[in-house]
């Protein structure tokens, strides 16, 4: 019965990873940005959507990105309904989540599930930057303390991916909060005793930077990916200067000291699964 | 209380005559004794902080400080703290509850300091660890929002089992000007933003974020600074009063409570 329900699992996270692929930019073959360089298609896919010739890391859906980490069959959402509710009739904003939920087919910003790196059960939540920039709603504030408290109550470890523009504007100062709840239960998970892996993507910045993203007992991020509180372009307005080179990327994080490790996606499966071992951490079927 | 428009009430937190952090100190308190230095590399004077007697009671009171000139403004950043305020003011935080004081902070910053060494030295870090660390203080933490609480540089020191807002302050994701940038790549539109981001006192309260709204004279704080003193005085006292009496863990797991229920989207139905 349990191999049925598994298979079926399988399933549904394979055709959701697969909606990714096809509704991502991705769909054809294009140049790679970084390199100009045309990959074929399939090749891209082999390669984890990481670029043969350079090695840039592209953005990857969600359920992608769970595909390539999660076991066969091990897959389970959670609070897959909770979405936004324009807390403030922001103008405009109702219909731009349509539109979101409808082009990507997810319900926010996050997914979060519950599954297994290589035999070891753990609670994993993944922010994905087509809906929204990846930024902070109040849902996904809420769905990222509830994967937390759900960690902490049966024992898990916890692995959260990061790619955000920041704060949900239209939320205004309920998105500012979910700074706040997210870190206060991170703090709790913490003095339990809860095993934290933070996996910085490209990009990370803002709220989710100044919260979540920053709090793992281990910190890792994949090549290149931008991570900072204040973006770029506002940073570079502010000092009127051209900034240095590879500011602020995944390799200047970790010459700053505010990076474990620079884990390529080809590795990362395999350095989740290590940390989780070296803490003893997800039970052994 | 009067009917400014948001955008008026922004100019008013933001009036250079507005009193500040260190008039607050200076009116509330006695024997301040300013602490400085986060222990790991700098002074930050966008973060002013210390110990004091509050009504002959040891409190730690910090807040952010914008400076009253512009040799201070720019000495002080114009009031945007850097990683090391964040840390300055964490580790008297951390001391406050050693020793059992309470915790008075007030928020005024445009936001955080967007700058290049500030992002070398862990921006986001620092805030981040500061929410974590406020949020399970055992200590009662009060926070008044006294001009501009901007961006996640002024929730970085705003995790208070009590938030209060002066009636004329302004709380948000955002400057104004930030805001209509990012929104509409434009940001001569502050004004139109202030209008919908719902940031005055009145809409916070609403929104369930502050606990009580501050009255100011009627042209704002910064035509009768006395007053305010002495309105802000009896809040915190009030603050204190109730919070005195409770254990550390419960004024931790009240605070934690408080931020928990902030912007639940599913409410009820979708928990069950």
């Amino acid at each position: 019965m349990n191999g049925v329900f598994a298979k079926r699992r399988q399933h549904l996270l394979a055709l959701k990873a697969m909606r990714d692929g096809q509704s991502s930019h991705l769909a054809r073959s294009a140049p790679c940005p970084r390199c100009g360089e045309t990959v074929p298609r399939r090749e891209l896919v082999q390669a984890r959507h990481v670029c043969p010739k350079c090695g840039y890391h592209y953005p990857i859906g969600a359920y992608h990105r769970l595909s390539l980490l999660l076991d066969a069959g091990s897959f389970r959402e959670l609070d897959e309904r909770l979405t936004s509710r324009d807390p403030f009739h922001f103008p405009g904003y109702a219909g731009k989540l349509d539109e979101s939920r409808a082009r990507t087919g997810l319900s926010e910003a996050v997914v979060t599930a519950v599954g297994a790196v290589e035999g070891r059960k753990t609670a994993v939540g993944v922010l994905d930057s087509r809906f929204f920039m990846g930024s902070m709603s109040a849902a996904v504030g809420e769905k990222v303390t509830r994967l937390i408290e759900y960690a902490g109550k049966n024992k898990l470890p916890l692995i959260l991916f990061s790619a955000s523009g920041g704060a949900r504007m239209q939320e205004g100062i309920l998105s500012l909060m979910q700074m706040a709840k997210t870190a206060a239960a991170l703090e709790r998970f913490s003095r339990k005793g809860g095993f934290y892996i933070s996996v910085l993507t490209d990009p990370t910045t803002g709220g989710v930077t100044a919260s979540f993203a920053s709090l793992g007992d281990i910190t890792l991020a994949e090549p290149g990916a931008l991570v900072g509180f204040a973006g770029p372009r506002v940073i570079q307005q502010t000092i009127g200067q051209t900034l240095p080179e590879g500011f602020q990327r995944a390799e200047y994080l970790e010459e700053h000291g505010f990076v474990d490790a620079v884990v390529p996606r080809a590795q990362m499966r395999e350095t989740l699964a290590r940390l989780l071992k070296l803490h003893g951490k997800g039970e052994k079927p | 209380m009067s009917g400014r428009t948001a955008a008026e009430r922004v100019a008013l937190a933001r009036h250079p005559g507005r009193p500040g952090t260190a008039d607050y100190i200076a009116a509330l308190c006695t024997d301040f004794f300013e602490q400085k230095g986060d222990r790991q590399c700098r002074e930050d004077p966008a973060i002013l902080g210390g110990v004091a007697l509050f009504h002959g009671r040891p409190v730690t009171v910090l807040g952010h400080r914008k400076g009253k000139n512009l040799e201070e403004n720019l000495k002080c950043n114009f009031g945007m703290p850097g990683p090391e305020g964040y840390r300055k003011a964490r580790r008297m935080m951390e001391q406050a509850e050693k020793f059992r004081r309470p915790i008075f902070t007030f928020l005024d910053t445009p936001g955080a300091y967007p700058g290049v060494e500030a992002e070398a030295r862990g921006q986001g870090e620092a805030i981040a660890r500061n929410l974590a660390v406020m949020s399970a203080l055992t200590v009662p933490v009060i926070c008044v929002v006294t001009g501009e609480g901007n961006s996640g540089g002024a929730l970085a020191i705003g995790v208070g089992n009590t938030v209060l807002m002066l009636e004329n302050a302004v709380y948000s994701v955002l400057s104004p000007e930030g805001f209509a940038s990012i929104l509409w790549k434009d940001a001569a539109r502050a004004e139109e933003a202030c209008g919908i981001m719902k940031l005055t006192a009145e809409d916070l309260l609403a929104a369930g974020v502050i606990d009580g709204i501050l009255p100011e004279p009627e042209g704002g704080a910064h035509t009768a600074p006395q007053s305010v003193f002495r309105t802000v005085d009896e809040a915190l006292c009030r603050a204190l009063e109730g919070w005195k009496r409770q254990s550390g863990s419960f004024l931790a797991a009240q605070r934690y409570k408080k931020f928990r229920a902030m912007g639940d989207p599913a409410g009820k139905r979708e928990r069950a």
